[in-house]
């Protein structure tokens, strides 16, 4: 009777299933205990009564109304959004370059396949944070003063302060080109779906391209132009020492979006020529065989079925996109991690408060992508019969 | 029938060379550069550009650069090189951070050895695996901390950590990764797949946890939270802080790899297993784990290439590594000038990227041995 119970799978797993909880209880509690009294002790707050305190800082980029005056829990708001933008940015820059650059790799041309493959193993094999750093110290601080900036045509300016880019001044009545313009691309998405259908009935083609550009192009520019002119771009001028007008990018900034930009491409042109290689030959051969040139298999036929292998871990390089975002720290670019786990942490000394919302946000990030990604793959999932 | 007809030839023509553009360097030329239109734009705007900088680029490095000097003082003349010098100069504390110098050789044998262990553990052809796993994953930690540490018992004086810097941080933080990692996330592992819904909870939720936030937060709660988590008096280490942060980021990543070679395996391993009367942990031992870790030695070995790359970010919670001493080095005012920085991060660069490619080759290379098998 002894050894039959010794024995048995359930008794087994049931015993050590407790032995585990008991082991994490313990150690969360000793956790807990140790961390409420050495907090206790230093003057740490225990609760979050910072979040509604004055923060006395100033960021220099902020999405919305900040200043020294506001709050710890808006300064947590700033560094999210600054967080969202930069990864925002970052993932519709790297999507196309990385889709680039893999094609490349597959180039019958062998100097430019070789050009993507010394690009890719060397974004591969350096860590990002060093090629964060050379973008920064060694290329952008180096660049010349506002005086001295480097200019295209009077339009853009690139000195150590930043990227200077035309700003767009919109006036009264601009609202009724951006609701032209939407209206044009919704027509204009109709239209190809109208097309599609049309096409998959009776073979009949329609110059979608044509006439998808003129409904996005055309009615904006006319109301443009009927509305009087609403928008203008404000151009940066040299006044003084400095730079004046336009919109500046901010060095930090600029860094970040290119050092991830270009590392995160190579991972994607690695994603995409996997997926390329893993259709079946006998689909190009097929289209060859239909009289497809290279360009239209590749868009046509190739890249549709490779787009189904694609998809998930170029889902997983977006995730590293917002994950890497936070080497911001070491360039000084305001993020969440800058603001709220640095600034934030160090005033008020609520580390483990503070480390736990910020854990908590790139979390609630994580899931919700990895959420939409099965979304996405139980409905592309290839329908066997 | 007449033996000779005018129009038939008695004698075959001499053979015509074969087509000039039809084999040779030629052939290849048109068949790789210029088989059309857009191939052969592409050809001549690829080499125009590698006309325009890559001569530029190799006078910065070989004949505009300052090999030899005493100090800045040269380097800040001729901006347009390479400030070779500056690296000569500082190899020693790149190498070894504030390390005494009567005290490298420590770190050489400890280097040396880790150097020698990894070779046998990861070249096929050399036998005793096991010898080796146990070196590696046992006593030479135990060895490597006596040497680095110091023990007053035996002769060696202590070493503060604060000392600590350059190359043989960054090596040192990888290889306590890797050595916690692997182990820890074999178990996780197999946590994820176990049959006991409390351990599979556990495992899937720090998996998820940790591959779920950046790495540098963990560093941060590392630093931070660990020492208010333990009782006052236990406080660690501050340069073992961050490496217990970067034992168990990576473990959580290596789990996810070895769950893949366990799911690769087929079922009826471990059925056979079972049927033989083997309990868990002999089937796992003896059976399973070999297979599915020779599965995903690749992926392991890619693994640890992030992780080495990721060992830069200590830097964040005031550790010396290589980066951060090459960061220090510039403010040094005997050498500061504008040329030091591109030198110095072009030499960063080729350093992680002989070692991160060295590796990446490896794994290559087990991909392809293990894929002859499954070949048709």
């Amino acid at each position: 009777m002894q050894r039959s119970l010794v024995n048995d799978p359930k008794v087994r797993g049931l015993f050590y299933q407790t032995l585990l909880v008991v082991i994490l209880v313990a150690l969360i509690a000793f956790a807990w205990r140790n961390a409420v009294v050495n907090m206790t002790a230093r003057g740490i707050p225990l609760g979050f009564e910072f979040w509604n305190q004055t923060s006395g800082f100033d960021i220099n980029l902020s999405l919305i109304n900040y200043s020294a005056l506001s709050t710890y829990g808006d300064a947590f708001w700033v560094g999210l959004l600054n967080t969202l933008l930069v990864a925002a940015i970052s993932i519709v820059l790297a999507t196309p370059l990385g889709f680039v650059v893999g094609i490349a790799r597959l180039s019958p041309n062998w100097i430019l396949s070789r050009v993507a493959l010394v690009y890719v193993e060397i974004m591969r094999n350096t860590p990002l944070l060093l090629q964060l750093l050379f973008w920064y110290n060694a290329v952008l601080k180096a660049l010349p003063g506002p005086r001295q900036s480097l200019s295209v045509s009077g339009l853009v300016f690139l000195n150590n302060r930043g990227l200077y880019l035309p700003k767009p001044v919109f006036a009264e009545g601009a609202w009724v080109v951006a609701a032209a313009l939407l209206i044009g691309v919704i027509a204009a998405y109709l239209f190809s779906r109208w097309a599609a259908r049309r096409q998959a009935n009776t073979g009949q083609q329609a110059p979608v391209f044509s006439v998808g550009a003129a409904l996005v192009i055309l009615p904006p520019l006319a109301m443009y132009f009927i509305a009087g002119m609403p928008i203008s771009f404000n151009y940066a001028t040299l006044s003084g020492f400095n730079l004046r007008g336009g919109l500046q990018l901010f060095p930090e900034f600029a860094a970040l979006v290119f050092g991830l930009v270009t590392y995160t491409a190579a991972f994607i042109a690695e994603i995409v020529r996997a997926g390329v290689l893993a259709v079946s030959h006998g689909q190009t051969e097929a289209a060859s065989a239909l009289g497809l040139k290279r360009g239209w298999t590749m868009r046509l036929i190739v890249v549709p079925q490779a787009m189904r292998l694609i998809i998930p871990p170029l889902t997983s390089q977006y995730l590293n996109i917002v994950k890497n975002s936070s080497l911001a720290v070491f360039i000084g670019y305001p993020d969440l991690v800058l603001i709220f786990a640095g600034t934030v942490l160090n005033q008020t000394h609520a580390a483990v408060q503070v480390m736990a919302i910020t854990m908590a946000v790139y979390l609630v990030i994580s899931l919700a992508i990895a959420g939409l990604l099965n979304f996405y793959n139980d409905r592309m999932s290839l329908k066997e019969r | 029938m007449s033996p000779t007809v005018a129009f038939v030839r008695s004698q075959s023509e001499p053979q015509l060379p074969p087509p000039l553009f039809s084999q040779g360097a030629l052939a290849w030329a048109k068949e790789n550069l210029f088989s059309s239109i857009t191939s052969t734009l592409i050809t001549v705007l690829c080499v125009a550009a590698f006309l325009w900088t890559i001569p530029e680029l190799i006078a910065w490095a070989t004949i505009k650069a300052i090999w030899v000097a005493p100090d800045g003082a040269l380097c800040r003349q001729h901006q347009d090189g390479a400030c070779w010098a500056f690296i000569g100069q500082k190899l020693g504390y790149l190498s070894f951070g504030s390390y005494p110098e009567s005290e490298h050789w420590r770190v050489d044998v400890v280097e040396v050895l880790g150097a020698v262990l990894i070779v046998w553990l990861l070249w096929p052809r050399v036998p005793a695996k096991r010898q080796a796993a146990l070196g590696f994953f046992v006593i030479y930690p135990i060895l490597s901390f006596i040497l680095l540490v110091g023990a007053p018992a035996l002769g060696l004086p202590r070493v503060d950590t604060l000392l600590w810097g350059g190359v043989f941080v960054s090596l040192i933080t990888a290889v306590v990764g890797i050595v916690v990692s692997l182990p820890l996330g074999v178990l996780l592992a197999l946590g994820r797949r176990s049959q006991l819904p409390v351990v599979r909870l556990a495992s899937v939720i720090f998996i998820e946890f940790v591959r779920g936030v950046p790495f540098i937060t963990v560093l941060f709660m590392a630093n931070n939270m660990l020492p208010l988590f333990l009782p006052s008096g236990w406080e660690p280490d501050r340069f073992s802080r961050p490496l217990v942060g970067i034992a168990l980021f990576s473990a959580a990543y290596m789990a996810e790899e070895v769950r893949g070679g366990l799911q690769t395996l087929a079922k009826g391993q471990y059925e056979g297993a079972m049927a033989l009367g083997l309990d868990y942990g002999r089937m796992m031992r003896l059976v399973v784990l070999p297979q599915a870790l020779a599965l995903v030695i690749p992926g392991i070995v890619n693994n640890f290439i992030g992780l080495f790359k990721d060992t830069t970010l200590v830097a964040i919670v005031g550790i010396n590594d290589f980066l951060a001493t090459m960061d220090n080095a510039f403010k040094d005012p005997v050498w500061a000038g504008p040329s030091l920085l591109a030198t110095g991060y072009v030499f960063a660069a080729a350093f992680y990227f002989v070692f991160c490619y060295a590796m990446s080759a490896y794994s290559a290379g087990v991909e392809r041995r293990l894929s002859v098998g499954r070949r048709r």
